[in-house]
């Protein structure tokens, strides 16, 4: 293999060092826990172009923007960006709507999970549990044939468009740049308050985003893989590297005072054990049966991945619903239907994972 | 005469599913595996290596890859 990055050495380094820039990332003003949440900051580009209006979550958060085209830059320069769509769009579509709403009853993504705890926030065990529980879940669809399909090679502007809405994303940023105290700015909204008002300076969570989104193209860093293969594969290669970015972040939070234990009184988190554990098992089924946790679906999405790309769009669409109809957790805990949510979702996944199965030759 | 799988346009897990099946099923021998991501390249690599396989070549054409994995 001549991927360095796609070695032990390569996924620990690539682990270690989104692990030390989450950190500086929040130290630098993005919110408590939450230097890198894909969900989070999903959900506050969801809010940034109005598909909710939730006022504390608004912002196009250029981390996100950069995870894209970072992979896509990659993928080019790597000989590896191939464009491949048509692999059940619409339930990659619907799978990404529950992921993030499974996500927003736990407040966060599997890399939040981690980063959650990196900070001393001890609720995100219970998420973690969950998320694991989840994909351990749909492991056992994988063994009895799940699968959702193949994709088919297609036309190189299948692949180009998520990286093109990003990049018209970023646009948006800087022909309608935040105003103090203005809560809009030409079609953009801007949070003046909570967790969408904190944000590292822009510059600095571009080049961020598109060092990371290189990085883990070409390591494929995904954490719910990282899970899924010990439970099928009984492999550690990705699980090293989550490893890795769980001990760089604390170090780092030690380092700047950012690390405080506990269950009470942790930033943008609620201590409903039972529903941070559910929202996750939610998540992590919704991720493990469309095949990579939020990051890697944006890594994918970058690298020519059209199937991936919806399931981004899922995902803000989903956070749409979750903010709109009352899904969303609080620090005062669960939403008013974010217990029935996820309910619903898990008996979708079920609905998709029992009746996706093909008998392998 | 080796085994085929055909791996192609199948997303992660399937294409390491398929052909650690594949192993389990022929126990020793020679496999050729088609993929056409270098993701499912590497992790399709790894996991034959994983089961003791030693992976004899991989070739490259139109964007896909053809691994020849021998075992035993």
């Amino acid at each position: 293999m001549t991927n360095f990055f796609a070695s032990r050495k390569g996924i620990i380094s690539v682990g270690l060092v989104i692990g030390c820039l989450a950190a500086l990332l929040q130290y630098l003003g993005n919110p408590g826990n939450m230097g890198i949440c894909v969900a989070c900051f999903e959900r506050d580009i969801a809010g940034a172009v109005g598909l909710h209006r939730a006022g504390v979550v608004q912002y196009m958060r250029p981390e996100i923007i950069g995870f894209v085209l970072g992979a896509l830059g990659a993928a080019f320069m790597g000989r590896d960006f191939r464009p491949r769509a048509g692999s059940a769009p619409i339930v990659r579509f619907v799978l990404g709507v529950f992921a993030m709403i499974g996500a927003l009853v736990f407040l966060g993504c599997p890399w939040r999970a981690i980063l959650r705890l990196a900070g001393g926030d001890l609720n995100a065990l219970f998420g973690i549990a969950g998320l694991i529980v989840g994909i351990g879940i749909g492991t056992l669809f994988f063994r009895q044939g799940y699968n959702l399909g193949r994709a088919q090679k297609t036309y190189p502007s299948v692949g180009v468009v998520m990286p093109l809405i990003m990049a018209g994303f970023l646009a948006l940023m800087f022909i309608y740049p935040q105003v103090a105290d203005e809560a809009k700015s030409g079609v953009l909204f801007y949070s003046l308050k909570g967790p969408g008002a904190m944000h590292a300076p822009l510059f600095v969570s571009l080049a961020v985003g598109l060092l990371v989104g290189t990085l883990a193209q070409r390591s494929r860093f995904c954490t719910m893989g990282a899970f899924r293969d010990l439970i099928l594969f009984k492999q550690v290669h990705l699980l090293s590297g989550v490893i890795a970015l769980l001990v760089a972040a604390f170090a780092v939070n030690l380092i700047l005072g950012q690390f405080h234990m506990g269950f009470a009184n942790q930033p943008v988190a609620h201590t409903q054990g039972l529903w941070n554990f559910m929202g996750m098992v939610l998540a992590g089924l919704c991720f493990a049966l469309a095949g990579g946790c939020p990051g890697r679906q944006l890594f994918m999405a970058g690298e020519g991945d059209g199937d991936a790309a919806v399931f981004v769009l899922g995902m803000i669409v989903g956070a749409g619903f979750s903010h709109n109809f009352g899904l969303a957790s609080s620090p005062k805990g669960v939403g008013p239907h974010g217990i029935a949510a996820v309910f619903i979702g898990l008996a979708v996944c079920l609905f998709i994972g029992f009746t996706m199965r093909k008998k392998t030759a | 005469m080796s085994e085929l799988v055909d791996a192609r346009g199948l997303s992660c897990p399937q294409p390491v599913l398929d052909t650690l099946a594949k192993i389990a099923a022929m126990g020793t021998g020679e496999l050729e595996v088609l993929v056409d991501t270098e993701a499912s390249k590497e992790n399709v690599a790894r996991a034959a290596q994983g089961k003791g396989w030693k992976v004899d070549s991989i070739s490259e054409e139109g964007g896909e890859y053809r691994l020849k994995l021998l075992g035993g």
